[in-house]
């Protein structure tokens, strides 16, 4: 059996910034999927899969328009699947934190209220983008993103407010993925070019609003926020912790034994 | 997702430790209640557990308007339902079987009000 070939994207600042906020969404979704029959409830089950929807929904979208945008600046075109099945583990950007294992019921929580606050404010400012498609993208996830906010949000405070394992637990999945959200607002020459031209903000312009926000939810549920660590994550340039390859092997498989298999 | 609304029992303080237990491990049940569209009544459809309101909006949005069924919700808690009691269905609505003068069905209409 000979898989698919791997196709490599262009590295304009646009498609860059594009494939990141795919990306990030791509990946996040992939991981709340994985919940998929395993939720403690079936109720939250459902919720968690709506949410994960929604993330695939607007990775399309993204992933969509960075392929368009790759063919309007004169190099090949790409279409979704293109750019989600046959792109290798280097070829992505999404931001580390979004791959690590799903862990316990408080890591996803706690990752699932840092990466909707950081959407939500990221779509908010989007609406405003010079790329009319990337705007029109945007208006319809920040509704998506406020309302994963207050689901995840309402999880943090009832777990760090709730029972001494409950608490103990979310206390170690912050601890955990505290070192990852510097990433977020590490600004590099992508996010210089977006500013310049419109496109979107640079990432860091988010930081305040962000620790704000975090902050306070943190504070209703009884939690510190922890301390500044040097370590750096770096999925955003393509330099992706050892998770991501099975994230992708498992999400790839079938494109990659059946090239161009559809439903 | 049974509805378990106690027929013909009026909700008091869970006066039985049991009930106190079995409160502590199990997350209580709501009545889920949908409006589709403004103006219209809201509509049971259904129950699920949840450990607070705010959690059973949420689980409510989620698990019964993601078709784009409504655009209201309510959530009752069940135990605050009181059912009248299937036992007694004859004695209180078999009564109104042979009573057809209840409807206003023998009146003459004038033209005019053709539609009522």
């Amino acid at each position: 059996m000979q898989s698919t070939p791997s196709i490599t994207v262009s590295s304009h600042p646009s498609v860059q910034y594009l494939l990141r906020i795919g990306d990030t969404c791509l990946i996040l979704a992939q991981r709340l999927g994985e919940w998929c029959g395993h939720a403690p409830i079936v109720e939250e089950d459902i919720a968690l899969t709506n949410m994960a929807l929604d993330l695939i929904g607007q990775a399309r979208a993204v992933l969509t328009r960075a392929g368009a945008l790759e063919a309007a600046l004169g190099g090949e075109a790409h279409d979704e699947d293109q750019l989600a099945f046959l792109r290798e583990e280097r070829e992505f950007r999404n931001c580390t934190i979004v791959e690590l294992p799903r862990g316990d019921f408080a890591v996803t929580v706690l990752r699932n209220l840092a990466m909707a606050i950081f959407l939500r404010l990221l779509w908010q400012r989007l609406e405003r983008s010079s790329d009319g498609e990337l705007a029109a993208i945007a208006g319809k996830a920040v509704k998506e993103a406020r309302y994963h906010r207050e689901h995840a949000a309402g999880w943090v405070v009832r777990l760090g407010d709730g029972t001494a394992e409950s608490s103990a637990r979310t206390k170690a999945a912050l601890a955990l993925l505290w070192p990852y959200i510097a990433e977020l607002f590490a600004d590099d020459a992508v996010d210089d070019a977006a500013d310049a031209d419109g496109l979107g903000p640079r990432w860091s312009d988010l930081r305040d609003d962000w620790h704000a926000e975090f902050g306070a939810v943190l504070a209703a549920a009884g939690l510190e926020v922890p301390a500044e660590r040097a370590f750096r994550s770096a999925g955003k340039a393509g330099r992706h912790s050892e998770h991501l390859g099975y994230v992708l092997a498992e999400m790839q498989y079938l494109q990659r034994a059946y090239p161009g298999g559809v439903w | 997702m049974s509805p378990a609304v106690t027929p013909g029992t009026i909700p008091g303080p869970p006066a039985e430790p049991m009930a106190r237990g079995r409160e502590k491990n199990e997350w209580p049940l709501w009545e889920v209640f949908v409006r589709s569209k403004a103006g219209l009544d809201h509509k049971h459809c259904g129950s699920l557990h949840a450990a607070d309101p705010q959690m059973a909006i949420q689980l409510a949005r989620d698990v019964y308007t993601r078709r784009q069924e409504g655009t209201s919700v309510w959530v009752v808690r069940s135990d605050q339902i009181t059912a009248s009691d299937p036992g007694e269905k004859a004695s209180y609505f078999d009564p109104m079987e042979d009573k057809v003068y209840r409807h206003p069905t023998f009146y003459v209409l004038p033209k005019s009000l053709d539609h009522m």
